[in-house]
């Protein structure tokens, strides 16, 4: 097998761009998964802001703009344990045996789903941008900076996403693969400066937050969105998207070819 | 593609089929605790048709997802087109077509929308992965049915589509996992044509299933698998002739507790070759010298006062064959034979 030349490349292209576009059918003919998806982050999105907006200390600034920032990535985060979710019911069903006999590239079916998940990563974190304009978020700092950040969040988005498909290759059932998503994915969205600023913590739990990649991730989006320097920020999410991706996407590969043992 | 390996093909004939062999040699696979399959030996011919036949839990499947590249066994090797299932795997999966035990088709695609996503994934382009699947779905007569939802699909349906979705890129070689279990007679009916036409061309067809008559329809040649161990292999006629493969005289009783009476009035009729079933209350022996041997069962079984319900003369199936080396039927475990003697395997 040489896998070095053109056309395989462009054969696993193609099976990329066919998985892909099977995930994206499933969008659009079952529309109500991202309906209520979306119904979702605007409950959330309108709960937290005026739940929770009026108690919480941000140093003058309306809570809306220090939040929305924080929310899109939020989007990214919730949205991996949906990668679990939708890779554990194709592993349920014999579909998935269909395509590991098929002479497909073994990236394909993974990446497929990343590719599908990233898009409707897309498409919420637009519907949050004009959600929150409605009640009242300001950029500050310009168009290019905010599509600059949004791009940062998608990139987060794709390393998370690999994480999800790396445990949902591994429970392989729907609703542990729910459960399963939670269970990382809490601790990394509250404890950060996503909802509150990191100083109201426990000292314990601060240092926690400062590594945790959500609390970088948020604070570059919120400096572009706001102004203020990304430099240090921009480094470490950069860093913990690579870490995240080197991990998880061998140990997915890893265990996508494991089911055959 | 398809390799033509020039090995020692003497028969002309078989020269266009020689790349669509199957073998396993030594292949065995636990799961746990459980040994799935022990030291499996098999060989089927280019462009026959093999049947694996067995019960529930006797390993079929995995032998099947071992072919199919699914799954890696723990010992032997398989070879399918003469390539290795482990190590030349991408090449194997280029030549199969794999229906498994359950329909592998997409439910919120339409059936046309099912068949072309698989030839795309060949490689086909895509002109003539819609080409292919329309002229599919005329065969599998599911035109009509081509822009609707697949979750719209009766079983029926799903299992054409599904068998109609591993013939897309005309593979040489196909492994169909029960294809028909579920179905109802008709539609079992219309899948045997579609099987029996495949294995003209050169096709290999490698099917699993627990109907007798299946196998008995169907294959040039059948194994019977039991507890992950082949038991039997051989054509259909061989077997036949080598286990309870006689035409037998099958007396049902009126009365099942006269099982007994009836037996010992029948015993030296059929030697060791008489069984009893006491849940149906029936009794078979071979049928030595046709239809002469009719009246004196009636004789005998009226002198003691045993009524008859029913007398026949039974040709051989593969049901008494597996049933003679098993000990048990194949559509489950239950031990129907009052003869221990039960070493033929």
């Amino acid at each position: 097998m040489n896998i070095g030349n053109s056309s395989n490349l462009s054969n696993a292209l193609s099976d990329i761009a066919v998985m892909t576009q099977r995930n994206m059918l499933r969008y659009i003919r079952l529309p109500q998964l991202l309906v209520f998806n979306a119904l979702l982050n605007v409950v959330l999105l309108l709960l937290f802001n005026y739940v929770f907006g009026g108690a919480i200390r941000t140093g003058g600034m309306e809570y809306i703009q220090y939040f929305l920032p924080g929310f899109m990535v939020q989007t990214v985060v919730f949205g991996s344990t949906q990668t679990s979710v939708g890779l554990a019911e194709d592993l349920s069903t014999g579909v998935i045996d269909r395509f590991r006999s098929l002479p497909i590239s073994r990236l394909a079916f993974l990446t497929g789903r990343v590719i599908s998940d990233v898009t409707r990563y897309a498409i919420l974190i637009a519907l949050m941008i004009a959600v929150g304009s409605i009640m009242g978020f300001r950029f500050e700092n310009g168009v290019l900076h905010v599509l600059a950040g949004v791009a940062l969040i998608i990139l987060f988005g794709i390393a998370l996403t690999w994480v999800g498909v790396f445990i949902g290759i591994s429970v392989r059932d729907v609703e542990t693969a729910q459960v399963a998503g939670f269970v990382w994915v809490f601790p990394l969205v509250f404890a950060s400066s996503l909802y509150v600023p990191i100083e109201t913590m426990p000292s314990w739990l601060q240092v926690f937050a400062q590594i945790n990649p959500v609390t970088p991730m948020v604070d570059t989006m919120r400096a572009l969105s706001l102004g203020g320097s990304v430099s240090a920020s921009l480094w470490r999410i950069l860093a913990w998207d690579g870490v995240i991706i080197l991990i998880f996407l061998p140990l997915a590969l890893r265990r996508y070819r494991l089911l055959g043992q | 593609m398809a390799r033509l390996k020039n090995g020692d093909i003497t028969d002309p004939s078989s020269v266009v089929c020689a790349d669509a062999s199957i073998s396993a040699q030594g292949i065995s696979k636990r799961f746990g605790k459980v040994r799935a399959l022990n030291n499996i030996n098999l060989a089927v011919e280019p462009g026959t048709v093999f049947a694996l036949l067995g019960p529930n839990g006797s390993g079929k499947t995995t032998l099947v997802r071992i072919f199919t590249t699914l799954l890696k066994p723990d010992s032997g090797t398989a070879h399918v087109a003469g390539y290795d299932v482990i190590r030349e795997a991408h090449s194997v999966r280029g030549l199969l077509g794999l229906a498994g035990q359950y329909p592998a088709v997409e439910e919120i695609l339409t059936g046309r929308e099912n068949l072309e996503m698989i030839g795309k994934l060949y490689h086909l382009g895509k002109q003539k992965a819609k080409a292919r699947a329309s002229e599919l779905l005329e065969t599998f007569e599911l035109s009509d049915a081509a822009n609707r939802k697949v979750k719209t699909y009766s079983g029926g349906m799903r299992r054409r589509l599904d068998l109609a979705a591993t013939l897309v890129a005309r593979p040489s070689i196909l492994f169909l996992d029960e294809p028909t279990t579920g179905l109802d007679p008709r539609s079992r009916l219309g899948l045997w044509e579609v099987i029996s036409s495949q294995a003209k061309d050169c096709n290999t067809v490698f099917l699993t299933t627990q109907y007798l008559e299946e196998a008995d329809r169907l294959a040039n040649k059948t194994a019977i698998i039991d507890k992950g161990q082949i038991l039997r292999e051989g054509t259909n006629q061989e077997l036949k002739d080598c286990c309870g493969g006689e035409t037998l005289v099958k007396v049902r009783i009126a009365d099942r507790s006269k099982l007994a009476i009836a037996n010992r009035a029948l015993m030296d009729l059929g030697g060791d070759n008489l069984h009893s079933y006491p849940d149906i209350g029936e009794i078979t022996l071979p049928a030595v010298g046709g239809t002469s041997l009719l009246p004196e069962v009636v004789r005998r079984l009226d002198k003691e006062e045993v009524v008859i319900a029913e007398l026949a003369l039974k040709p051989p199936t593969l049901d008494d064959v597996f049933l003679a080396i098993t000990g048990h039927t194949a559509e489950g475990n239950t031990e129907v034979r009052t003869d221990p003697a039960n070493t033929l395997g």
